[in-house]
């Protein structure tokens, strides 16, 4: 018997995800923070293959390539924007980045 | 115990592991390391699921391409020990045994899911080949293909914009 059931996919695309949003949440470094946004977006891949194999369609491998395309793009910008950040600053706690905060 | 279930044991517990250590870390390198670890996991595991194309791409683009972004960052700000500070109580208190609950909840949703249970994800079925991939990604999403191609134009403009140094 060979055929693992999609659920075990989900569940561990589920874990992944919630692990991804606790650390986004309780990171404090802001590469650290946008690392945290890239193993959210895996997670959700893993998910998009497992649905595409279970349904045994191609769409969703799709969508895993153009969701890594639009990852690739969003981190080019981010490190930008970090750099940039961390050159006005001279920190890179998210805790200083409190401007906008009333 | 079959090959394919011991390898989706082994390769999701690696995949967890990862992840904790990313939160666990201190220094955002081992941070970027332990992500290196949940992306090659998760390769192996597209492999198993028959996927072999986004297998690749997926150590090229994401463990390769934007894991040496994250570390040549990282290294460029020197970034060290981040520091520690204290939450406010409703964080610590509220937020965090809501977030395990609701991860839990998640799990077991789907752990008991009637409709998910019933489709498995045979070996018998052949895999995706790249050939199938292309000529679904060529004919049927040729539009959003070549939008990707001025998405990743616009990205490297802003790219250079924010990162060249002022006047």
């Amino acid at each position: 018997m060979s055929i693992i059931p999609v659920s075990y996919y989900l569940v561990l695309s589920a874990v992944l995800f919630g692990l991804g949003v606790i650390a986004f949440v309780f990171k404090r470094n802001i590469i650290t923070v946008f690392m945290s946004i890239e193993l959210m977006l895996n997670a959700v891949n893993l998910a998009f293959v497992a649905f595409a194999r279970a349904h045994n369609q191609l769409d969703g491998l799709v969508f895993v390539f153009f969701v890594i395309v639009v990852a690739a793009a969003e981190a080019a910008v981010g490190l930008a924007l970090v750099i940039m950040i961390a050159q006005n600053r001279q920190s890179l706690s998210v805790e200083r980045m409190n401007h906008l905060k009333f | 115990m079959s090959v394919p279930f011991v390898l989706f044991f082994v390769c999701g517990a690696l995949a967890v592991t990862g992840a904790v250590l990313v939160i666990a870390a201190r220094e955002p390198i081992h941070s970027a390391l332990a992500l290196v670890l949940v992306m090659v996991a998760l390769a192996v595991l597209y492999l198993l699921l028959g996927a072999p194309f986004i297998a690749a791409v997926q150590i090229i683009v994401y463990a390769g391409a934007i894991m040496v972004l994250f570390v040549f960052v990282i290294m460029l700000l020197n970034a060290g020990v981040e520091e520690r500070t204290d939450f406010s109580a409703i964080a610590k208190y509220i937020g965090l045994p809501l977030g395990f609950v609701l991860i839990f909840w998640a799990a077991h949703w789907l752990w008991r899911s009637q409709a998910a249970a019933a489709i498995g994800t045979s070996a018998s079925i052949p895999a995706a080949s790249s050939h199938d991939l292309s000529v679904e990604l060529f004919r049927q999403y040729l539009f959003p293909f070549e939008a990707t191609s001025i998405l990743i134009l616009i990205a490297i403009l802003g790219a250079l914009v924010l990162a060249r140094k002022e006047q």
